[in-house]
């Protein structure tokens, strides 16, 4: 799959101090997630690949354009949801979406069109002809979220998309993004500090501490490789049952007695262990794969020193 | 993304040509600055002044009412006529400048929307010069445009002879209008974008240009000097404009020195506009 974002040496100087430090990296999954605490640079990485910061050093590419030469064509494939309140108070959304999607390049009546359907689509349709500044705040949310897709483009950025959202509407809010990731149509890049909105969208993630990038992980590949960690707590039988299991492919470790760990092969069937324990009479008591959550992931990344992995 | 399926599609139909996205703005704010009943109605008195002296250019051409009312000449249709017009239409564009100026700006900082408006295929020049259009039309609209009206209705009256060697006017009211619509503008919007709220931001427009007059004639005064004028950008429209229509200053400095200073005080605004027109501020240190 074609590279969504390459980062190559990027580094972001704000006077003396170094916001972004050496970060490399190449990202191609559908929904994209950088993890990081307050301050971790995820923000200031995204204004970066948007044009708003000059690299001090490196670059990073998006769809393959230089964010140093081709900002124009950058920004032409990008919609952008900011993490702060965005919005003329005084317009209606429907104008308001509407004019944006003009500023990206489509024509009146296309984009009146469209900011219709942006509305509709993220659940603002009875409202959307109300102003702005009445709005609450999951509703600005929402509207953020309208103008940033209402032109079409090819990479939706949204910087801590649930932000201030009450349970509800985070929810609406993930589903949204879900089904626009699903569509195949969009790559989306997600800044959050919440775990859980990037474990429930993401299948790719950088982590950022101190604007070093101390961890990158395609979380598709981990949840496919943690499938095949297994642990299993078992009642009666005796040590054969694990000599059983091992000739069956699988590389097994006992921890106790009645407890092991096992890698499976590829094309192992779990049934096959409850064979196994059928026919030498041990009761599975438990069975449960390694989950490496996404918390496990970041904790570990955070443990890191000085942000360096 | 239709209505009924309400599903993410992306958009694959024509683009608009990048250069005219700026047009974008100035259309959004006209209909949104025409809304104010106030506002028309100050506009429309803006061409109160052109339409008499349109009828004064009429009457002076009009010898049978001439005759009827034993009267020669109205008014010497000449340098100081036009320049008079000029005069009264740019205190017209001042105040003008002054409501609609502070709210091309300052409401975009407020509501923190420059992000969205820079995230895309659309510069900070574009957008400068998308809100600048906005006073740029309108200041046209009273100024330079009923000006070479009027100069035409005169020219078409009095004949070929009268326009050939009076073009030399239909030049100054063009530059004149010209220069002091670019120094409102620009003034106006570097003001709207350093000063968030709308009120205050008219209020020191109007203060740059009154407390600057003040000031001039203070150092003026202190320091014996005519350089205080450099600082009083209603002296310096003045000198120049005067310099357009062939009269010279008596009191103030020189026209190529009110050139330089309204230069120079055109390329601050432009700074300040450059330094403030950004989707986020760099915080350094």
């Amino acid at each position: 799959m074609a590279a969504v974002i390459e980062l190559d040496g990027l580094n972001v100087r704000f006077g003396p101090r170094d916001i972004l430090k050496d970060l490399r990296c190449s990202m191609s999954g559908r929904a994209i997630g950088l993890l990081g605490p307050n301050g971790a640079g995820k923000s200031t990485l995204i204004n970066t690949l948007l044009g708003f910061y000059r690299p001090f050093a490196g670059t990073a590419r998006v769809f393959g354009h230089d964010i140093r030469t081709e900002t124009r064509q950058i920004r032409a494939l990008t919609g952008y949801m900011p993490e702060s309140d965005c919005f003329i108070a005084s317009m209606t959304a429907v104008n308001f979406i509407r004019m944006m999607a003009e500023l990206s390049g489509l024509p009146s009546d296309a984009a009146l069109e469209r900011a219709h359907e942006a509305l509709f689509y993220v659940g603002l349709g009875e409202a959307r002809y109300r102003r702005l500044g009445t709005y609450s705040l999951g509703m600005k949310q929402l509207a953020k979220l309208a103008q940033a897709i209402a032109h079409g483009p090819k990479l939706v950025v949204l910087d801590e998309p649930t932000n201030g959202l009450d349970p509800p509407a985070r929810q609406r809010m993930i589903r949204l993004i879900r089904e626009m990731r699903d569509t195949n149509e969009v790559s989306i890049l997600i800044s959050s500090h919440l775990l859980r909105d990037v474990e429930e969208t993401c299948e790719e993630v950088l982590i950022l501490k101190e604007g070093h990038q101390v961890h990158y992980a395609n979380l598709e590949e981990e949840r496919r490789a943690n499938r095949r960690f297994l642990e299993l707590e078992t009642v009666g039988g005796d040590n054969g049952f694990a000599d059983a299991v091992s000739a069956l492919g699988c590389e097994c470790a006992l921890t106790s007695a009645h407890r092991m760990k096992m890698v499976l092969p590829e094309s192992f069937a779990i049934r096959e262990l409850y064979r196994l324990a059928g026919e030498r009479n041990i009761q599975i008591r438990r069975l449960s794969y390694r989950r490496d959550s996404l918390e496990d992931i970041f904790l570990k990344a955070m443990e890191s020193t000085n942000g360096r992995p | 993304m239709a209505v009924h399926k309400r599903s993410y599609r992306s958009y694959a139909g024509a683009l608009t040509p990048a250069w005219s996205r700026f047009t974008i703005i100035t259309r959004y704010a006209f209909r949104n600055l025409f809304r104010s009943r106030m506002l028309t109605a100050y506009f429309v008195c803006c061409f109160f002044y052109p339409l008499g002296c349109a009828a004064v250019i009429y009457v002076n051409h009009n010898l049978s009412l001439l005759t009827s009312l034993n009267i020669r000449e109205v008014l010497a249709i000449d340098a100081d006529f036009f320049m008079h017009f000029l005069a009264v239409q740019s205190a017209f564009a001042f105040i003008l400048t002054a409501i609609v100026g502070p709210g091309l700006v300052s409401p975009d900082l407020a509501n923190n929307a420059l992000p969205l408006y820079l995230c895309r295929p659309f510069s900070r020049a574009e957008y400068v010069i998308g809100k600048m259009a906005i006073l740029l039309w309108l200041l046209s609209l009273i100024t330079w445009i009923p000006g070479l009206v009027l100069f035409g209705i005169q020219a078409s009256l009095a004949g070929a002879p009268w326009a050939w060697a009076n073009i030399g006017l239909a030049w100054g009211i063009f530059i004149g209008s010209a220069i002091e619509i670019l120094v409102f503008s620009l003034l106006s919007l570097a003001i709207s974008a350093w000063i968030k709220r709308k009120i205050a931001a008219g209020a020191a427009l109007l203060g740059v240009f009154f407390f600057g007059s003040g000031l001039a004639q203070v150092i003026n005064a202190v320091l014996e000097t005519k350089n205080g004028y450099l600082i009083d950008l209603g002296n310096l429209l003045t000198t120049v404009e005067g310099s357009l229509f062939g009269h010279a200053n008596p009191v103030g400095i020189s026209a190529s020195s009110a050139w330089i200073a309204l230069l120079a005080a055109c390329v601050f605004c432009i700074a300040l506009l450059e330094r403030k027109v950004r989707a986020y501020e760099i915080v350094v240190g």
